[in-house]
């Protein structure tokens, strides 16, 4: 006889990590640990102007005033600052106009993880920045961005080829004082990517950055910055994976996105960190800041997230609607297996008038991991005729995991439309079931069961990296029952 | 086709089935009526593999194998078919994108190629005429919305695409008006053949106008209490169920 479901139910939640192996180079990296003269080495290092070397020691001097947040809904093993490199980088001087120059080790690894650059260079219409450890590799498509004004380079990059720019908006969203991990970001940021879209430009491809944290006990803590000016269209998607280790590794990212009137930024991730084992020992700590601001009227903020990785997910990608009528949306799934932790949500900021915010969050949780949905709608009295919509509906597969949701909202003025619907599901055994007798397997039938239930999330994904996300989806919950 | 010799299965520790036995024979079409709470379900439920259910004893051979030493994907991929009583929903997930699913899942088990996506539309197309299914209805969420009629209408759509040895039907023509009853029924008449057997369970002799029953049983009690031809569904539906009742008490 077949075994039981609820023994099927505790089995399926296991396959290994695909992107866990590691890639021997010779890495340059700053001392170990952290303090005054880690950050003027990696200021240095990358040759920055003195005004940023200012601007990051004032972040570092704030953050030693300040404590780690408590407020989360999960509990970390204390992270020691003083055994992290800050800083880790390939030791080969990198030209970065030319993939030919790029150490071949380097580029099979990016290889291995499905994104040769060359390829996607060739092939696909996707421009891809490639950041490995701290800095930026490879950015392809330059010179397509370039006749339409686009500037799609790393952070490094701008900050020598543009820093006027940088330097107005970069902290203009996500200022260094914001919040520890944020402070931590700006004082060592190595690298990251770098956005313009100039006035009425529609950029003619999807933009799209690969994060790979390689060496062992190093931080990544890259900075994103993207701008799109009066009228004008961009699509991001952000990737990344690391190898499998015993430690923690702090991935500590800020995201900035300011979008000007009737500008629209689409902002994309697809989270793979590594998880953990299935014990719950190594994985990443995905602390991350991401806020974007609508900054004109009319401007529209998207962000997409498909969370499937790291030990513990810890971000709240935000919108701050200041310009009148300006959108913010925010469409997550959020998976979570074995021992994973993830507390994740947004905030929408509702400043100018008529601004319109939607949420739609997916949770799903499996094995004994714990999955947080923590949101905030925040209505000004100014913002008169502000809506939300938020949708919060959280999955369970077995009956060892967890589904909190936390919806704080504060109505500033009595004109605000606020709606809030959120339901809680256990897979059914009779889905799983009514699949099985159609032939598809107890794993199919989940993956299946899933990607249903995170449709209208996915369905904002551009469609090469929807189908991506499904297969993904469904390799992070296999194993989850037998 | 399928040997049922004296099978008794529980759940949560009750006895339902209690010493059944069935002859089905390839191409046959056989109609198992009863009271409700008879056991009619179960017996589906038994033969689909349904883990809840725990079988105390008795053989089914299905195609000269052990059907119950079989996982319930790999029944279904041998050709066994059960149009649910209650259908289930799953959201977000089209009957289309469900169906390529079961469709290639089960050629993967037969060592075949999945199917090409023209392909796959094209017998879609046919098999929706078979039924008279409404094509939007394809598109749609997995029986999210579909009133009871779509939705059964939907499982024998669904059984014309996997084309199966062996299908039970039950109670599919419960909750149908005259004319889905019908609908209903000439699919399942087209895909009568000499190869395909099908289990027929209804409570009423209505749906055996439609579809002629080569037999007839009365389940009741967790076992085959009567067997006859269609004019057996006839006089029950004169006499009742208690008529049986009641002559099985007499006999004690
Ligand atoms: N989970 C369960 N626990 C105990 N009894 C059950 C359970 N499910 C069904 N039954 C009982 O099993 C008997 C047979 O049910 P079923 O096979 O659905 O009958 P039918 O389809 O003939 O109406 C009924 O008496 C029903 O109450
Ligand atoms: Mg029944």
């Amino acid at each position: 006889m077949p075994e039981p479901e609820s023994d099927i139910i505790d089995q399926v939640v296991s396959q290994d990590y695909k992107y866990g192996f590691s890639t021997n180079i010779e890495m340059e990296m700053a001392s170990i640990g952290l303090s005054e003269e880690t950050v003027r080495y990696i200021s240095k290092k990358k040759n920055e102007p003195d005004w940023m070397l200012e601007w990051r020691l004032k972040a570092y001097k704030h953050w030693l005033k300040l404590d780690e947040p408590k407020w989360q809904n999960f509990e970390y093993p204390k992270i020691n600052y003083q055994e992290i490199y800050f800083y880790a980088a390939p030791k080969e001087k990198i030209k970065l106009d030319s993939l030919d120059q790029v150490d071949p080790e380097l580029l099979k690894t990016f290889e291995k993880l499905g994104i040769s650059l060359l390829e996607q260079k060739r092939l696909t219409g996707v421009a891809v920045d490639a950041v490995f450890d701290s800095v930026s590799i490879a950015t392809t498509f330059k010179d397509q961005l370039r006749e339409k004004g686009v500037i799609f380079c790393s952070i490094s990059e701008a900050l020598k080829e543009h820093p006027e720019l940088v330097k107005k908006y970069i902290g203009s969203v996500v200022p260094q004082t914001d919040n520890y991990f944020a402070a931590l970001n700006s004082a060592v940021f190595s690298d990251g990517s770098f956005v313009y879209i100039p006035k009425g430009v529609r950029c003619p491809m999807e933009l799209s950055t690969y994060f790979r944290i390689n060496a062992e006990k190093t931080g990544q803590f890259e900075r994103t910055l993207i701008i799109a000016d009066e009228g004008s269209y961009v699509s991001y998607l952000e990737g990344c994976t690391a190898p499998m280790r015993d430690e923690n590794q702090l991935h500590a990212a800020v995201v900035e996105l300011v979008a000007h009137e009737k500008a629209e930024i689409k902002y994309s991730t697809v989270q793979n960190w590594y998880p953990g084992d299935k014990e719950g020992k190594g994985g990443i700590f995905n602390f991350v800041t991401k806020r974007g601001l609508c900054e004109g009227a009319f401007a529209k903020i998207s962000w997409t997230q498909v969370e499937t990785g790291s030990a513990i997910t810890w971000k709240y990608p935000s919108c701050i609607l200041k310009g009148d009528h300006s959108v913010g949306e925010f469409f997550s799934v959020a998976v979570t297996n074995n021992c994973q932790v993830a507390d994740t949500g947004t905030k929408m900021i509702h400043l100018g008038k008529n601004t319109k915010s939607r949420i739609v969050s997916k949770g799903i949780s499996a094995g004994k991991s714990h999955n947080t949905y923590r949101g905030l709608v925040k209505v000004n009295k100014k913002a008169i005729g502000a809506r939300n919509h938020t949708q919060c509906d959280s999955m369970l597969i077995g009956d060892r995991s967890g589904a909190h949701t936390f919806p704080y909202i504060e109505i500033g003025n009595k004109s605000a439309q606020v709606e809030h619907e959120a339901s809680t599901s256990k897979i059914g055994e009779d889905q799983i079931f009514y699949c099985n007798q159609r032939g598809i397997g107890t794993e199919a039938a989940i993956g299946l069961i899933v990607n249903g239930f995170c449709r209208e999330v996915l369905n904002q994904l551009p469609m090469e990296f929807a189908v991506e996300a499904q297969k993904l989806l469904a390799v992070s919950l296999e194993g989850s029952v037998g | 086709m399928l040997s049922i010799k004296n099978l008794s299965a529980e759940i949560d520790g009750k006895k339902i089935l209690d010493g059944l036995e069935l002859e089905i024979k390839a191409g046959e079409v056989h109609a198992i009526m009863g009271p409700n709470g008879a056991g009619k379900s179960t017996l589906s439920a038994v033969l689909a593999g349904r883990p809840e259910y725990v079988v105390t004893g008795g053989t089914v051979t299905y195609m000269g194998k052990n059907l119950l030493d079989m996982s319930p994907e790999d029944r279904a991929c041998e050709g066994v078919f059960l149009a649910f009583q209650y259908p289930v929903e799953i959201p977000g997930v089209s009957t289309t994108n469900f169906l390529k699913t079961a469709v290639n899942q089960k050629r993967l088990y037969n060592g075949l190629e999945p199917m090409e996506a023209t392909d796959f539309l094209k017998m879609m197309r046919q098999k929706m005429e078979l039924v008279e299914m409404d094509k939007s209805l394809t598109g749609r969420s997995l029986n999210e919305g579909f009133s009871g009629g779509e939705k059964k209408r939907n499982e024998v759509f669904q059984m014309a695409m996997l084309e199966p040895n062996l299908a039970i039907l039950d109670e599919t023509d419960s909750g149908l008006d005259i004319d889905a009853l019908r609908l209903v029924s000439n699919g399942v008449n087209k895909m009568r053949n000499t190869e395909r057997s099908f289990v027929v369970i209804t409570h009423y002799q209505r749906l055996l106008d439609y579809i002629i029953p080569d037999f007839v049983h009365v389940l009741y009690k967790g076992k085959i209490v009567k067997s006859g031809d269609k004019e057996l569904a006839k006089e029950l539906e004169v006499k009742g169920y208690d008529w049986i009742k009641n002559e099985l008490e007499a006999a004690v």
